[in-house]
């Protein structure tokens, strides 16, 4: 079995995969393994975990008569259950800090504490957003230092922070691409996005009334430059592409991709989600890039929380600069000045308008610019070419026994693309992920992308050790081994996680979304 | 009362002016366990290879296209409750929707029951 | 570099194992032209720990925190005390660090804890079901109205002039790239809320309604004849809370007939933090849960029958239907969902009522204080913990002269408003439980001074 700890924890398997753990227990508790109760199970509309006076039901009210009489129904727990609740509900999860989390396209890289700590600063986090501008100098600088550092490390002469996420920043761009055009009086009805595309691409061009059309690939897995040449037209607004993209390559021809969409009056949006492979080392700006978001709880380490907050500014080129939404901030003799709606005046009248209340994910930005100068430019870069040195060790370590369809097509970026073929009749991909699980593993990106059958995307990133690395190929190369010789025991993993496989039809079908009290007996 | 196949895996049943509309049984098969249908309502026009119904997996959502072009009569009322029938009957109970045909003619090219097979045979 | 685990010596038996000679020859694919010799120049290079969190207390510390003054500040964004523990839970590594949970048998712990959360969220709101969050108050509002388009089939959402003069922002901004009518006003100052115009306005072309609720100016009013008249038209009423402590003290608009209620969740564990990030609350019908954007956690069982939590509905969003999604996100606001989770369920029923109550008190002791200050017109009849007062003259000019004495006065609606000269005079004043008595004191008797 190849395990690094042959004594391993108990309860142990037997050969057919099952538990031999022992006998039942009373609380279903198994040990450190705790089971948990909804709040709304433990908890009393008359428990409180806070200390406030008592409502005085005598005192003057000016609520216009609106009072809430009704139970509202919110349970409350004191702060020792409160605690101990969601401590017992974290050990359910597995995280970065627990172990190597290979998601690929997702560059789920150690978050560092310092981050935490600098967010958590009074001056940042005790900030209210509408505040004079004369007492958020600070903060300003804050938003103004990192754009600065974004609008460098890509080579793009300005950049919108506020988008609240990466999806959102692919809206910010294709947003500001359709304003430009529309100012020049071209509306155009088409975004091109390769087949390979992440599916938000196309769901943010539909957003922004675009027909989408694919972009067919080479063999090779990388953008068929001839086939969008062929397409390109006066009709075609944009191409949106993921460089590198998400069969883990660069994409050799990007300059040329950008000089005939230009040529054709079109504009290029490059999705940034993959920037990690490529920081502090290439520039988008010189690849012709007209707008680009970047993930900063990807490639600058804010913490992904559980899905999410994340934050998505956008890079853009001289030609998008002008539509840019509101707000931004200027430095100008005096410090640092938010233009909003009230201080932009005609100097930003193509702005194509706000993309949120306010200026973006102030507590992101404390956090990424931390990271950035935390690690500098010669940092960066070493972050760059360690994530693609761990992901080449990985394609090249297991591409003997996992089917690795770009493996010919040079190396690969910070991610490793392996699909299903060879597997035996009747496990997928799915069976090796939970196979994975039960190794103590957060699986790698399954089915995605598309054009592999079977696909597993693996993203060590830079910050695992060779130790780390070795010890999970390892239990990827045993599970893989399995998968080929027909171990049926996988289609029933996991056998170790807080819960075995969860019926996702039966949510589907009839959706309980909110708990309810059960009905009286 | 005959009844036709498309290549997009549908069934259309026909008696008089009404048409019966579900998917194939290989078509559930393919799709998986479904839970959910959301098919048109009674008036809705509909034209010959347009979206009418959406059918989804828990990991997909297929379009189902109109055939041939109709007014809609109603939509199968028991699928909200259990889309499962789909799976279990998706050739009788688990029909989608029917129509009033507007062109027989559309049905000229349709597979029959044996052509279908064949069809399928060969995928 | 302290947070790269490879030595030299790991580095080059690993380039050995590939088989390539050097680091540059795994960026092969990347033209010679595009790529750099070194390091990006112009930059400073890796920095210690100390220096760097040196570099960023200093601008810290160049901001005039809330807690460090008199503070009054509102208009979407409120200061409550957050408890200690809230945030110790937040930064345990499981919950922090861990990824969107699509492996739910090793991601129970944030399924459930957003199961929760949705349940807490829809109690709150009056709704039957809630979302996963969000990112904050204002796309979730923009999100709603694309809903209700889903639903109604029709295209002109009705606008309140009491909306968040940001949201409408938002909203005018993705409207013009949809082709959704808006229908608009900037507010005036007047003692009640624009019902009445929203009622008129009401017909059977009408997709939405959308009200803000405390509005803007901090009014607050019943809404259940809109949300009759608009389901008389096949419309819904969209309610917009920013301020979801007020919902432990005034009716949910869930129990007044509304449609969806989407809002912004920041004020309750979130914190301030200059904006964001913050937390989009989105409630509705069991009816429209097909057509609600944002992520949905939902109660199933395992393979050995016992209880567990998925996301379900997946099928709404882009990953699987691409251009037809209901929406482009692909995130939520997980850890400030988490944060709000934690901080409710410390507050519970009693605790939300308590600090509902406290502040509806002091907010009522402010109005009385400020009302007596020469120059000063409380606008409002009734409110919950924010309310509009109006003085002769530009209220931005006095906001920055009291900033200047230390004193953060509130959100002047020149600064909203920046063309409506009606408004120019008029000043949100936001009171929470941080707000001491000599908080309100010292903004009397600085307004007074500034006034005289």
């Amino acid at each position: 079995m190849n395990a690094p700890n042959k004594s391993g924890w108990k309860p142990a398997m037997n050969a057919d995969g099952e538990s031999i753990g022992g006998p039942a227990t009373h609380t279903g508790n198994r040990a450190l393994m705790l089971e948990e109760k909804l709040i709304f199970e433990i908890g009393g509309t008359d428990t409180t975990g806070v200390d406030l006076p008592a409502p005085d039901l005598s005192a003057p009210r000016r609520m216009g008569g609106l009072d809430r009489d009704a139970r509202i129904g919110l349970p409350g727990l004191s702060e020792p259950e409160t605690v101990r609740h969601y401590t017992r509900l974290s050990r359910q999860n597995y995280a970065i800090d627990l172990g190597l989390f290979p998601l690929g396209s997702c560059t789920m890289k150690h978050n560092p504490r310092l981050n935490e700590k600098v967010a958590r600063m009074p001056g940042f986090a005790d900030l209210h957003p509408m505040a004079p501008s004369t007492t958020t100098q600070g903060a300003l600088a804050v938003i103004h230092e990192l754009g600065e550092w974004l609008k460098t490390l890509t080579g793009m002469p300005a950049v919108a922070m506020s988008p609240k996420a990466g999806a959102h920043g692919e809206l910010c761009g294709i947003l500001a691409i359709r304003a430009a055009l529309e100012a020049r009086g071209d509306a155009r009805k088409v975004v091109l996005c390769p087949e390979s595309a992440h599916g938000t691409n196309p769901a943010t061009a539909a957003f922004a009334g675009y027909e989408v059309e694919d972009i067919p690939a080479t063999p090779e897995g990388r953008v068929d430059l001839a086939a969008l040449e062929a397409r390109l037209g006066p009709d075609v607004a944009a191409v949106m592409i993921t460089n590198p993209n998400t069969c883990g390559l660069f994409e050799r021809d990007f300059r040329k991709i950008a000089d005939a969409v230009h040529a054709g009056g079109g504009l290029v949006y490059c999705d940034g989600a993959n920037f990690n492979a490529i920081v502090g080392r290439v520039r988008p700006g010189d690849l012709g890039v007209d707008a680009m978001h970047i993930n900063l709880h990807k490639t600058f380490s804010t913490p992904h929380g559980g899905g999410g907050p994340g934050s998505g500014p956008v890079v853009f080129s001289e030609a998008l600069a002008p539509f840019a939404p509101l707000p931004f901030v200027e430095k100008n003799d005096d410090g640092f000045v938010l233009v909003e709606e009230e201080t932009a005046g005609d100097r930003h009248s193509n702005s194509f308008g706000r993309m949120t209340a306010f200026h973006g994910q102030m507590g992101m930005f404390t956090r990424a610019l931390t990271y950035i100068l935390s690690h500098g430019a010669d940092g960066l870069k070493q972050v760059a070419e360690d994530a693609v040195l761990n992901a080449n060790y990985v394609l090249r370590k297991l591409e003997d026994v996992l089917h690795a369809p770009f493996a010919d097509s040079g190396p690969c970026m910070h991610e490793a693309l392996f699909g299903d073929k060879g597997f035996a009749e009747g496990l997928s991909t799915l069976d090796l992920a939970k196979g994975l699980i039960d190794e103590g593993y957060h699986p790698m990106t399954m089915y995605f992308p598309l054009v592999v059958h079977g696909a597993m995307l693996v993203e060590p990133t830079e910050t695992e050790s060779k130790a780390a690395l070795d010890q999970f190929i390892g239990a990827m190369r045993s599970v893989a081994e399995r998968a080929i010789a027909g171990d049926e025991t996988l289609k029933t993993a996991p056998h170790y996680a807080p819960r075995r496989r969860l019926d996702e039809t039966l949510a589907a079908r009839k959706p309980v979304l909110a708990w309810a009290e059960p009905a009286a007996e | 009362m005959s009844r036709y196949f498309t290549d997009e895996h549908e069934w259309i049943e026909i008696e008089g002016d009404t048409a019966t509309i579900g998917i194939t049984d290989y078509a559930q098969s393919q799709l998986g366990d479904i839970v959910f249908v959301e098919v048109p309502s009674a008036g809705t026009q509909v034209t010959k290879g347009a979206d009418a119904a959406v059918v989804e997996s828990v990991k997909a959502a297929s379009d189902v296209y109109a055939p041939i072009a109709g007014t809609v009569l109603e939509g199968n009322p028991a699928l909200e409750e259990d889309p499962a029938l789909v799976n279990t009957a998706p050739e009788t109970d688990g029909w989608f929707f029917k129509l009033t045909v507007a062109d027989k003619s559309e049905l000229d090219g349709l597979m029959d029951e044996a052509g279908y097979k064949a069809f399928v045979a060969g995928l | 570099m302290r947070y790269l685990p490879l030595t030299d010596a790991d580095r080059s038996a690993m380039l050995e194992t590939i088989g390539a000679p050097d680091i540059d020859a795994l960026f092969v694919d990347v033209p010679a032209e595009a790529q750099l010799d070194g390091p990006i120049r112009g930059l400073p290079m890796h920095a210690s720990e100390l220096a760097v969190e040196r570099h960023m207390g200093r601008l810290a510390k160049q901001n005039l925190a809330a807690g460090d003054a008199p503070f009054f500040l509102g208009a979407g964004a409120y200061r409550h005390h957050v408890p200690a523990s809230v945030d110790h839970i937040i930064q345990r590594g499981e919950f922090l660090t861990a990824y969107t949970p699509y492996q739910p048998e090793i991601a129970q712990g944030t399924l459930q804890m957003l199961f929760e959360f949705q349940s807490q969220v829809a109690r709150l709101y009056g709704c039957d079901v809630a979302n996963a969050s969000m990112y904050d108050g204002s796309t979730g509002c923009w999100e709603a109205i694309s809903m209700a388009r889903r639903i109604t089939r029709k295209k002109r959402a009705i606008l309140s002039s009491g909306l968040h003069p940001h949201y409408v922002s938002v909203i005018k901004t993705m409207a013009r790239f949809t082709g959704d009518e808006i229908q608009y006003t900037a507010p005036v100052m007047d003692a009640a809320p624009d019902y009445a115009a929203m009622l008129d306005a009401i017909d059977d072309d009408t997709n939405c309604v959308v009200v803000q609720y405390p509005d803007i100016l901090g009014r607050i009013g019943d809404l259940s004849a809109i949300a009759e008249k608009a389901q008389a038209h096949k419309a819904l009423l969209i309610a917009v809370v920013t301020e979801p402590v007020a919902l432990g003290a005034i009716k949910s608009p869930g129990e007044m007939g509304a449609d969806i209620v989407v809002g912004e969740g920041q004020s309750i564990g979130v914190g301030l933090q200059f904006g964001g990030p913050y937390l989009g609350l989105f409630a509705t019908r069991q009816k429209y849960v097909r057509q609600m954007p944002g992520r949905l956690c939902g109660e199933t069982v395992d393979a050995e029958g016992q209880r567990g939590f998925v996301l379900t509905l997946s099928t709404r969003e882009q990953h699987i239907r691409r251009e037809k999604a209901t929406s482009n996100i692909c995130t939520n606001s997980g850890l400030c969902a988490l944060a709000f989770s934690v901080h409710m369920t410390l507050l519970g029923e009693k605790g939300l009522r308590a600090l509902a109550a406290e502040n509806h008190r002091l907010a009522c002791v402010a109005a009385d204080a400020l009302a007596a200050v020469p120059g000063v017109t409380v606008l409002n009849d009734a409110f919950f913990n924010e309310f509009t007062i109006q003085i002769d003259g530009d209220a931005r000019e006095v906001v920055r002269d009291l900033a200047d004495k230390n004193i953060l006065a509130g959100v002047s609606l020149g600064r909203l408003y920046p063309d409506e000269a009606d408004l120019a005079g008029g000043l949100l004043v936001a009171i929470t439980e941080t707000t001491s008595e000599d908080d309100i004191n010292a903004l009397a008797a600085s307004l007074k001074e500034a006034l005289a």
